[in-house]
């Protein structure tokens, strides 16, 4: 009898091997239908108008005008006279017409007016926070070889190791607010079936969002029904309803009509999410081989009007030391609330704190390579060995022994400069709760249902490739049902958790049918189930010798089709899943001291994420985590105008994202000996995207022997580093 | 800020429609119509600005739409005729996912009025799809161009426009050449891979 595991390596017929994905002529022909394409008869569009002021009282509301407008059907004021206005985005009015461009010129017909607040948006600056007493509650944490009593000895304590220590740097880092620009924006397509709600959702949330839905709308989850076939991105910004998506839905109700509510271009930017930045001051004590003896910072950073920073633990990141004063100042600001953005806190604790390994590799004219490897020991222990053979093996596939110059040393071809940098990562990944329905109909028809949701991970493929290969049957034969909430519940796709979960409920539903239809066929063939397998479309005795065809076998179940389910509780015991993985990035830059511009030469990651489902699929999450890493290491970032709290930068013209010339040479390798094989699927889609932005920082360092404290490296930054040096 | 000008534009000064309305073209344009013909604009207090059906021909078929002046054709497009491979992503054509060919040039559809295609060859990336989808599509696939999918569309319209221009595309080339599209998911990687592997294939 088949049992809850996975093939022997390399023994898989489908798992681990390269799948184009299902749906993939879908997309690349325009079928594949999203949130935003659902088209209705009689269908209205819905526009926001949102406040255009940081920090404000409403004084006036006027929607006359608007509702004068040709084609206008609902105007609904959001807010009332006397309510506070915290940040630009935040909806004042909705408007419901006819057609798009008549839904855009009522919210223009609006008149608002505004008491104005007093603003604040400078996050960088903790001085200038202070004074407008925007920071909140200074948290404190220290960890001592030499155990003290008392905040006065331990500071004593920390101020006597970093004066032992052979060598020191001081240094500032920092990286700005990015949003998550999700090409399709926040929004719904809602419409009513027999007093049922039915939601249109961009979503990376199936099961978890008509509960959403259902309180504010005073009905019960059961009525609503949440369909997302396809999500045009979400990076973990799109795991509610939301007021807007509520909005639709009420009018929707109203007016008995559909209605499509998507975020316009703008507003998804300044309320659609965003990822928190953070600044720290470091001092930090290495020993003469780069070995770090004392860590001692203070970091700050805003999420918006939550004033919540990021977190401590990921100060420093990855790396340990065993004697360390962390301190975290939150600000608040006049900015639009944070959402989840792939691997939370990860990127910015990397991009500051491994710039000052770096830079101590720097200081002391080693390689840094020399002092991530030295550092190891203080990682968790069960990860320092997987560290130290990426970094052997990205070192080889970076040419780090062929290329490597100390820190400004290399040679200079015109005013351009080439330097290579590192970065190192980690991240659990371990599998969401999830459910799956798998029914084999007599006639040999496999259909799988999940109440999950394909963020463009392949999820949907995988789930068919993890049924078809329990079942021995072609990839074709499986039928994978996902992006209803009507199917049974699976996770959200948060925190690389999903490839996790559904592969854990599908297998656990297929070894279930299939030990059903064994032992059916062991009947049929006189033989015993535990003797049978599934391969190539047959039941078959191992040795061959007897067969049935997947067909012939599956209409031994007679008139009525077979109906499991496989259910996996989140953190329960299991040989297909685990979490914790590690991960290693360097890059190869060239700067031009002259423009300040940094180009991509090449970017080496390797990556382990225990046992690969698609290695097609994984491949292209890699690349593509490696690519938002240079978006956030050189091109975006949120800028805030300081008068009035605007984002000055929200349209995609304006929001610097690199283009694919700006990729350099992307080199892949996925870390998968059979120690890894072994610990079962962990998720992929948050770690690589962790490290790029320090290795890259680190690789600008090492060409121009100049740190450029803060992230995005644009040209302006780089040359006034350079200037300040010379 | 491109199109923040264009929708608020300045209550003082040159603007593109001061300047239209003191144009010698439109003035000598209004000296010729005909009495009739005022006496139709004059009923129409706004002329033109009202529905009115055109006809576009689009993927090879004559299509009869009914559109206001304003009606991009990017609306015209998704809103009435369903053809939604092309996406809504930024208004001013900067991220390239409403690429459609317009007499076999790429262009954003969302940057075109409706009533200024009529006459014209419009190709939008469904006509790429069908029994024997386009190779772009198929390396597109093959390759893995795409994760969320949502560029997609605008992206492999690009290349082909691309590649029909540039049928021998080194890989250098290509990574030169296609930068008006964005791809959050960051699948350039691939898509040039796709690329290459079209231009082998050809």
């Amino acid at each position: 009898m088949a049992t809850y595991d996975w093939p022997a390596q390399g023994t898989a017929s489908i798992l681990g091997k390269r799948q184009a994905r299902t749906d993939g002529l879908e997309k690349a022909t325009g079928a594949a239908k999203y949130a935003y394409d659902v088209v209705r008869p009689n269908m209205l569009f819905a526009h926001l108008l949102t406040a255009q002021i940081a920090h404000a009282k409403v004084k006036l509301i006027d929607v006359a005008a608007a509702e004068k407008v040709p084609g206008v059907v609902s105007v609904k004021v959001l807010k009332k006279v006397g309510d506070e206005i915290r940040w630009t985005g935040d909806p004042i009015v909705c408007v419901a017409a006819e057609s798009d461009a008549a839904a855009a010129e009522a919210t223009k017909a609006v008149k608002v007016e505004w008491e104005p607040l007093d603003i604040f948006i400078a996050d960088s600056d903790l001085a200038a926070a202070t004074e407008a007493k925007r920071t909140g509650t200074v948290a404190r944490n220290v960890q001592l070889a030499n155990k003290v009593e008392g905040a006065e000895a331990e500071d004593a304590e920390i101020a006597k190791l970093l004066k032992e220590a052979a060598v020191t740097v001081e240094s500032y880092y920092g990286i700005h607010v990015i949003t998550h620009c999700c090409l399709e924006t926040h929004g719904s397509t809602c419409e009513w079936k027999d007093g049922k709600l039915v939601a249109h959702l961009s979503t990376q949330n199936v099961s978890g969002t008509p509960a959403q839905f259902a309180t504010p709308l005073k009905i019960t989850a059961p009525e609503v029904t949440v369909h997302c076939d396809f999500i045009g991105g979400g990076f973990g910004s799109k795991f509610a309803a939301d007021q807007w998506g509520v909005l639709a839905a009420e009018i929707s109700k109203e007016t008995g009509r559909p209605v499509k509510l998507m975020l316009d271009r703008r507003t998804d930017q300044e309320i659609g999410g965003n990822r928190p930045s953070g600044f720290i001051n470091v001092k930090v004590g290495a020993d003469k081989e780069g070995v770090v003896t004392v860590w001692d910072s203070h970091h700050w950073g805003t999420s918006g009007l939550s004033g919540g920073p990021i977190a401590q633990g990921v100060i420093p990141y990855v790396f340990n030391p065993v004697n360390r004063r962390r301190t975290v100042t939150p600000i608040a600001t006049n900015a639009g609330p944070q959402r989840a953005w792939r691997a939370p806190n990860h990127p910015q604790g990397c991009a500051i704190t491994q710039t000052a390994y770096d830079d101590i590799a720097a200081k002391l004219g080693i390689s840094s390579l020399d002092v991530f490897l030295r550092n190891l020991p203080s990682v968790a222990k069960e990860k320092a060995e997987v560290y130290a053979e990426q970094l052997k093996i990205a070192a080889e596939l970076i040419g780090w022994k062929e290329k490597w110059h100390a820190h400004g040393k290399g040679d200079k071809k015109g005013a351009v400069v080439t330097g290579l940098g590192i970065g190192i990562h980690t991240w659990g990944g371990g599998a969401h709760a999830s459910r799956c329905d798998m029914k084999v109909h007599p006639d040999g028809g496999v259909e799988v249902s999940l109440g999950s949701q394909d963020l463009g991970t392949g999820t949907r493929t995988c789930i068919g490739m993890v049924a078809a290969e329990t079942l021995g049957l072609p990839l074709s034969a499986v039928k994978v049902n996902i992006g209803l909430s009507s199917y049974p519940e699976s996770g959200p796709s948060g925190g690389s958790t999903t490839i996790g979960g559904v592969s854990e409920s599908t297998r656990r539903a297929s070894t279930d049918a299939l030990n059903h239809i064994l032992g059916l066929a062991a009947a049929k063939l006189a033989v015993k189930a535990e003797d049978l397998e599934a391969k190539n479309g047959k039941i078959q005795l191992k040795d061959g010798s007897k067969s049935l065809t997947w067909k012939e076998a599956a209409s031994l179940l007679g008139m009525k089709s077979l109906e499991v389910t496989g259910v996996f509780a989140r953190g329960a015991k299991t040989n297909l899943s685990s979490s914790n993985v590690a991960g290693v990035q360097m890059a190869e830059v060239a700067v031009d001291t002259e423009t300040g511009v940094v180009k991509m030469l090449k970017f080496v990651a390797v990556q382990d994420m225990g046992l690969v489902v698609n290695r097609l699929t994984a491949e292209s999450q890699i690349y593509g985590a490696v690519i938002m890493g240079i978006a956030s290491a050189l091109f975006e970032e949120r800028i805030m105008d300081p008068a009035t709290g605007r984002f000055v930068n929200a349209e995609l013209a304006d929001y610097k994202l690199p283009r694919l010339g700006d990729i350099g040479q992307i080199v892949v390798h996925i870390y998968e000996p059979a120690s890894e094989y072994s610990r079962g699927i962990i998720g992929l889609g948050e770690p690589p995207a962790i490290a790029p932005a320090a290795a890259i920082a680190n690789a600008v360092a090492n060409a121009t022997g100049v740190r450029v404290p803060v992230l995005p490296l644009v040209p302006q930054r780089v040359i006034t580093a350079l200037k300040k040096k010379a | 800020m491109r199109d923040l000008e264009r929708l608020d534009p300045p209550k003082s000064g040159f603007s593109r429609r001061a300047f239209l309305k003191g144009s010698g073209a439109v003035a000598a344009a209004t000296a010729l119509a005909t009495a009739p013909e005022r006496a139709q604009a004059q009923e129409n207090k706004v002329q033109g600005a009202g529905p009115q059906t055109i006809e576009l021909d689009v993927n090879g078929a004559a299509r009869k739409v009914q559109v206001e002046n304003r009606t991009t054709l990017l609306e015209a497009l998704r809103y009435k005729l369903d053809l939604t491979g092309a996406k809504p992503v930024s208004i001013d054509g900067s991220s390239g996912a409403s690429t459609v060919m317009v007499d076999g040039k790429p262009v954003c559809a969302s940057t075109l009025l409706a009533v200024a295609c009529t006459g014209k060859k419009i190709q939008t990336v469904e006509s790429l799809g069908g029994e024997k989808p386009d190779a772009v599509c198929q390396q597109f696939v093959a390759n893995d161009g795409m994760q969320c999918g949502f560029c997609t569309p605008g992206f492999v319209v690009a290349v082909r426009a691309f590649l029909n221009k540039n049928p021998k595309a080194t890989e250098a080339e290509i990574r030169a050449g296609l930068n008006g599209n964005i791809c959050r998911c960051g699948t350039y990687a691939n898509v040039i891979q796709a690329a290459v592997a079209v231009v082998k294939g050809a």
